[in-house]
């Protein structure tokens, strides 16, 4: 937590500062107070004060009102300055850092961790120095002043002003100890709640077909038991809090009447009235005392919550990410297009086992490439090495005879047009979702992302959409299927006008009809491109150039299809799953 | 939007939603009413007390002035006990108090006990007492009655909480398909969760809040003026500028908070679309891009933030000024009063509780009626799920067809279906199935393959036309005995959150675990469950070891538990590995077994040999025969057929 306070700008400091001289100032003003109104009392009491005087003592009790809250409204303003700004520019760094993330770093966090890490634990922090900070000064600074000035006042009235504080924290703090931990169980609970209402909707034909309605409803209602038994036990504990306040400060301000009532009596003449004022002034500061302890009360249970948010902000901001910049921005003179992997290995830092082994081939400009093998066979892996969303491990990658690495990232992805297994969209127009991004060659302009929706066979379902080109898409693309996404996001690469074209089984949500004239109408307008392919079906990959069969992270064929037919087994049993004998001679 | 984010939403109709929410409750009326009338009477205690306390403050400060009256002067004078001497002395005394009322006090004590006996002030402390005892029972009330009363709203809040969540999750299952078509996920679960929460929560802090709030602000209006008229109009009067000035923030700060509110919810919108998005944004170099809308987005969020931790930091502060402006003002007016004899000093310490008492209600009201509102809104979104539709009443169907003596045939007669009412989607669909054979369905992706399932199970009654089972029109038997007759294994592999066995049993509990095994045997996945640990009571849970292809499987030996006449099958195997699709290709199979299966069919080995092979197009269904004679029809079929030859480079 401190060292997020260390973020603060010289600016921040310097408003803080002024913050605590003017808490400093409201303080003395609002202690200053009681002491007005005892003068008052008295004044009050003994006949024969004039009127005047009181006027007086009022007037100046109105002024130390009056600069108080012209105080408080000064550091109200700058302590929202303050945390606004710090929100602002902690949100800035994760985010910025995040940015600069490789995919090893994604993983690690996971996307929906960092997220909530930007968004509600920066949130978090921001709320305990907004509300925090003023307390965190005022509460210390009020409690020790206040108890100052009543110590010597009267030792009965301090010590039962202590009891007090000690029954007041006493119960907050059991409360916290008994609380806190099943705050935590309510939360998982709640996604119990969520993820079982999930489960429901996204099952809801199976449980049809199933007739499990009953079955469901019984785990639902099991889950909903719990959440509400456990809620039920939170919230009546601490149904318990503002009784107990109450009663604290009722009593307080009773015992010290009755004790002032003994006292009076028993004191001489001279003293009674002094006493009586001093009755007066002392049920207020003890009131300021009571108060003080519950702002520092409810520091302590602010401060555990921030604190896990902030030591996950400070993970984030400690991740160093494992890809670094180049400085290219050129390859070879003369070479355009061409990949080479040079005995490429990979493994995650932590893992054992390498998820790709000694993997070298060329591809050339103009020419295909396809990957093919089962699940785990490393064959997305293999391809994200190229956009350095990963770092090989040993080997190296050139593009253009240039190691992938001493690319500027920036120069590197102007080269490829990369299609990921899930296609993303952005909200806004499809216009831009498929112009997306920068490639270094200037603005896309709207011919070229006509023509890019075109090839990726994508012209008939977006002209339909209302608005056409500039159609919405929804947040996360829901309004429109999976394989218009897919499309969509070919188009994006298309528009891009890369070097090499990277589809990491882009084309599975799209029918055999669909990929087939999308690919001949890519193949006709990418002619002088390099592709490289991830694929599940033969019949996308069939009439690749060169066709690499990963089998375990080891390359177990290259060749071409006809090739691999006759001399790689895992091909062969591929093919076989997919069509029959004398389809695959026909073809 | 995150949550809260629905804090400060207005609802549509407030008086309904509240009345709608107040008949909801009705089951708990009677704790209900007991816990508002608790509060209330706690309020009251509250609003008595400083009337007493102001009885104790007399009685105490009765006992610091000295009985110096005639009666007592002559007494003293009279007595002869007391030497002359101390009597002169006294008589100097009582000179004193004239001129020097300090000096008088001073002297007081220096007089000889005899006499300072006679005039001393005498405090009544048994009445002290009694008042302080009386005091400390109404507070111990006051408290408990307060406890219960929120123990018993907590209790009815999570009660209705709860009871709000079964009937979303209840109505879930009765609303048509329909529904789903048009409404998201995130939407139906915020509701279950969000809007509940909020209800629960708002209402069980804003009643009570209300109820107090309420019986305090008027009972402490009615309190001053029965104590005394003159002060209780000056301490409203100086309450007055307050609150204008207190509601001119609470509006302003209000709207800077639904900004922030929406602001916070783009920021975070762009947040999570750039993280789950990260490597397009990092392919596509898209970074700069997505920086200068963060920048954009967390500037707008800034300026809203600003202003609304501002403005709602500055009610305290004016709270507390007003406070202090009417205890000033109540003190100068008591003390004129006071001096003129009207009220004594009691009345002002009791004026400097209820100017206190009449302050605070007013914000929690202000505060508990945005509460409201957006309870009000949050119940809005509840009850309109609950509204919803449900699907068609079945109490009046008799027949049931048994499982174990359906033959198998289907008949589609002159069926016509549109999801809208107004396209039609199949248009005069006619087709005999006999049993045991396999009908496959193909098209493109988005054709309105699902449709058919969903005529087939009715999830959606059909407009016209008949289907038949066994020459028995299926609008004739309930759903439940139609999901009866039907296995059905889907694409989208749903298993939930339990162990493999529960996923297997599902809601059928009378099958063994022999019986399970048997059937993971014949799917061959009773290897792979073996190898996890625990075995059949591993859990299945999002993202663990259990591949894609794997739950496929499970989901067949699901199926394969199920005794059903027909099957509906739907066969993509994407993201499936080539060996795994192998694996369950087989299983597939053997679930085929003495069974009218229907196969949304993705591979086209799987048409070649099926009896009827459904073509559908755009919804429609285009072309229907066997292998053979679609292709030599050489229509939409053949060139579906043939283009998965077609090559790349071509």
């Amino acid at each position: 937590m401190f060292r997020l306070f260390k973020k603060l700008g010289k600016k921040d400091v310097f408003y803080a500062l002024i913050c605590v001289l003017l808490i400093v100032f409201q303080v003395w003003l609002d202690l200053k107070l009681p002491d007005y109104m005892s003068t008052i009392t008295a004044l009050v009491q003994t006949s024969g004060s004039k009127m005047g005087d009181i006027l007086t003592q009022g007037g100046y009790m109105m002024l130390c009102a009056l600069g108080s809250l012209l105080s408080a409204i000064v550091v109200g303003y700058f302590a929202s300055y303050i945390s606004a700004s710090f929100s602002r520019k902690l949100r800035k760094e994760v985010f910025e850092k995040v940015e600069c993330f490789g995919m090893e770093e994604i993983k690690k966090f996971s996307t929906s961790s960092l997220i909530t890490r930007t968004t509600n634990d920066v949130t978090q922090v921001e709320m305990l120095i907004g509300m925090g900070l003023q307390m965190l000064i005022k509460a210390p600074i009020m409690a020790v002043w206040a108890v100052t000035k009543i110590i010597n006042k009267s030792i009965e009235w301090s010590a039962l002003t202590g009891v007090g504080v000690v029954i007041l924290l006493v119960t907050v703090f059991g409360l916290m100890l008994i609380v806190l931990p099943r705050f935590k169980i309510v939360q998982k609970l709640i996604d119990r709640i969520n993820g079982v209402t999930r489960e429901n909707l996204t099952g809801i034909r199976v449980i049809h077909a199933f007739n499990a309605e009953e079955y469901q409803k019984n785990r639902f209602e099991k889950v909903n038991n719990t959440l509400t038994n456990t809620q039920l036990f939170n919230q009546r504990c601490f149904a318990i809090l503002n009784p107990i306040m109450n009663l604290v400060m009722h009593f307080l301000t009773l015992g010290i009447y009755f004790i002032g009532a003994y006292l009076i009596s028993e004191a001489h003449m001279l003293d009674k009235i002094t006493l009586f004022g001093n009755m007066v002034v002392f049920s207020s500061y003890g009131m300021q005392v009571i108060m003080s302890f519950l702002m520092l009360a409810m520091i302590f249970m602010m401060w555990p919550r921030a604190q896990v948010s902030a030591a996950r902000i400070n993970e984030v901001l400690d991740q160093q990410s494992t890809i670094q910049d180049g400085t290219k921005k050129e390859g070879l003179k003369g070479m355009k297009g061409v990949v080479e992997f040079k005995n490429v290995s990979f493994k995650y830092p932590d893992a054992d086992e390498y998820l790709l082994k000694n993997i070298s081939f060329t591809v050339n400009k103009g020419e295909t490439i396809a990957f093919i093998g089962s699940t785990g066979s490393g064959k997305s892996t293999l391809i994200n090495l190229v956009p350095r969303f990963y770092d090989v491990t040993d080997g190296e990658i050139l593009i253009d005879g240039v190691n992938v690495k001493d690319y500027t990232l920036e120069t590197l992805h102007n080269k490829i047009g990369y299609v990921p297994q899930k296609a993303f969209m952005f909200t806004g127009s499809v216009r831009e979702n498929v112009a997306y991004g920068e490639n270094g060659q200037g603005e896309i302009t709207d011919k070229k992302i006509e023509e890019a929706i075109e090839i990726a066979q994508a012209t008939d379902f977006v002209t339909k959409m209302e608005n056409g080109y500039d159609g919405h898409i929804a947040r996360g693309g829901t309004n429109v299927s999976g394989g218009q996404k897919q499309r969509l996001a070919i188009a994006r690469a298309i528009a891009r006008n890369p070097e090499i074209y990277i589809f990491d089984d882009s084309f599975s949500a799209l029918d055999y009809k669909t990929d087939a004239t999308l690919r001949k109408a890519l193949k006709n307008y990418t002619q002088d491109a390099t592709s490289m392919i991830v694929a599940q079906r033969i019949g996308t990959i069939m009439k690749a150039d060169k066709i690499i069969v990963l089998d375990k992270g080891e390359c177990v064929g290259i060749g071409t299809h006809k090739e691999l037919l006759k001399n790689c087994p895992v091909y062969q049993e591929i093919a076989l799953s997919q069509l029959s004998k004398e389809e695959l001679e026909n073809a | 939007m995150p949550r809260g984010g629905r804090n400060f939403e207005k609802s549509k109709d407030f008086k309904g939603s509240m009345i709608r929410l107040l008949q909801n409750l009705k089951p708990w009326r009677v704790f209900l009413i007991l816990a508002l009338t608790l509060a209330m009477i706690s309020a009251i205690l509250a609003l008595i007390a400083p009337h007493k306390l102001s009885d104790l403050t007399d009685t105490i400060s009765s006992g610091l002035t000295p009985s110096i009256t005639e009666e007592t002067v002559g007494e003293i004078m009279m007595d002869n006990s007391i030497s002359l001497e101390d009597k002169n002395k006294f008589q100097e005394v009582l000179q004193t108090a004239q001129k020097d009322e300090k000096e008088f006090l001073v002297k007081m004590d220096t007089l000889p006990q005899t006499i300072y006996d006679k005039i001393k002030p005498v405090m009544d402390l048994e009445k002290v007492k009694s008042i302080a005892l009386l005091l400390t029972i109404f507070y111990i009330v006051s408290a408990i009655f307060s406890y219960i009363q929120s123990f018993i709203l907590t209790t009815i809040s999570n009660k209705f909480a709860k009871n709000l969540r079964s009937r979303i999750s209840n109505k879930i299952n009765i609303l048509p398909l329909r529904y789903f078509d048009n409404h998201e996920m995130g939407d139906v679960v915020s509701r279950i969760t969000n809007d509940v929460d909020t209800i629960a929560q708002h209402l069980n802090q804003s009643l009570s809040v209300l109820v107090t709030s309420i019986t305090l602000f008027v009972g402490s209006i009615i309190m001053m003026f029965i104590t005394n008229w003159i002060m209780a109009l000056t301490a409203i009067a100086a309450s007055i500028i307050g609150f204008g000035l207190m509601g001119l923030i609470l509006g302003k700060s209000q709207k800077y908070f639904i900004q922030r509110q929406a602001e916070l919810g783009n920021l975070n919108g762009h947040i999570e679309e750039i993280y789950s998005g990260h490597n397009v944004v990092k392919a596509y170099n898209g970074e700069t891009k997505a920086s200068e809308e963060f920048d954009m987005l967390n500037e707008k969020l800034f300026t809203c933030n600003r202003k609304s931790q501002f403005l709602s930091g500055l009610m305290q502060p004016i709270m507390g000024f007003v406070g202090n402006f009417g205890y000033v003002a109540v003190c100068v007016v008591g003390a004129m009063l006071t001096m003129n004899d009207i009220i004594s000093f009691g009345v002002i310490v009791a004026f400097m509780i209820y100017v206190r008492l009449f302050t605070n209600p007013l914000s929690q009201i202000a505060q508990a009626l945005t509460f409201l509102q957006s309870t009000a809104a949050a119940s809005e979104r509840v009850f309109e799920l609950l509204d919803e539709e449900e699907l068609a009443d079945e109490r009046n169907i008799q027949k049931t067809l048994q499982a174990n003596q359906v033959r198998g045939d289907i008949e589609f007669q002159h069926v016509k279906f549109s999801y809208d009412g107004k396209k039609e989607i199949i248009k005069d669909f006619n087709a005999k199935v006999h049993a045991g054979e396999k009908i496959a369905i193909v098209g493109p992706t988005g054709a309105g393959k699902t449709t058919m399932v969903n005529l087939l199970m009715k999830f959606y009654d059909i407009k016209e036309g008949d289907i038949l089972i066994d020459g028995v029109s299926t609008k004739e038997l309930t759903r439940d005995n139609i999901h009866n007759l039907f296995v059905m294994v889907l694409q989208d592999t749903w298993l939930f959150d339990g162990t493999i066995r529960e996923n297997l049993k599902f809601n059928n509990e009378s099958v063994s675990d022999e019986e399970i095994l048997e059937a993971c045997k014949v799917v061959g996945v009773d290897h792979f469950i073996k190898t996890l640990p625990g075995g059949f009571d591993a859990t299945v849970s999002d993202n663990d070891t259990i591949s894609q292809g794997q739950k496929q499987l499970l989901t067949i030996a699901r199926g394969m538990l199920e005794n059903a006449p027909f099957l509906i099958l739907d066969e993509a195997t994407s993201n499936v590995d080539t060996r795994t699709e192998e694996l369950v290709q087989k299983a597939m199979d053997k679930l085929m077994v003495g069974k009218t299966s229907f196969i949304i069919a993705h591979r086209l080995s799987t048409i070649k040999n099926a009896d009827l092979i459904l073509v559908m197009k755009d919804g429609n269904i285009v072309e229907q025969g066997n292998h053979e004679s679609l292709l030599a029809k050489k229509g939409f079929y053949a060139e579906l057929y043939n283009s998965q030859f077609e090559s790349f480079s071509e």
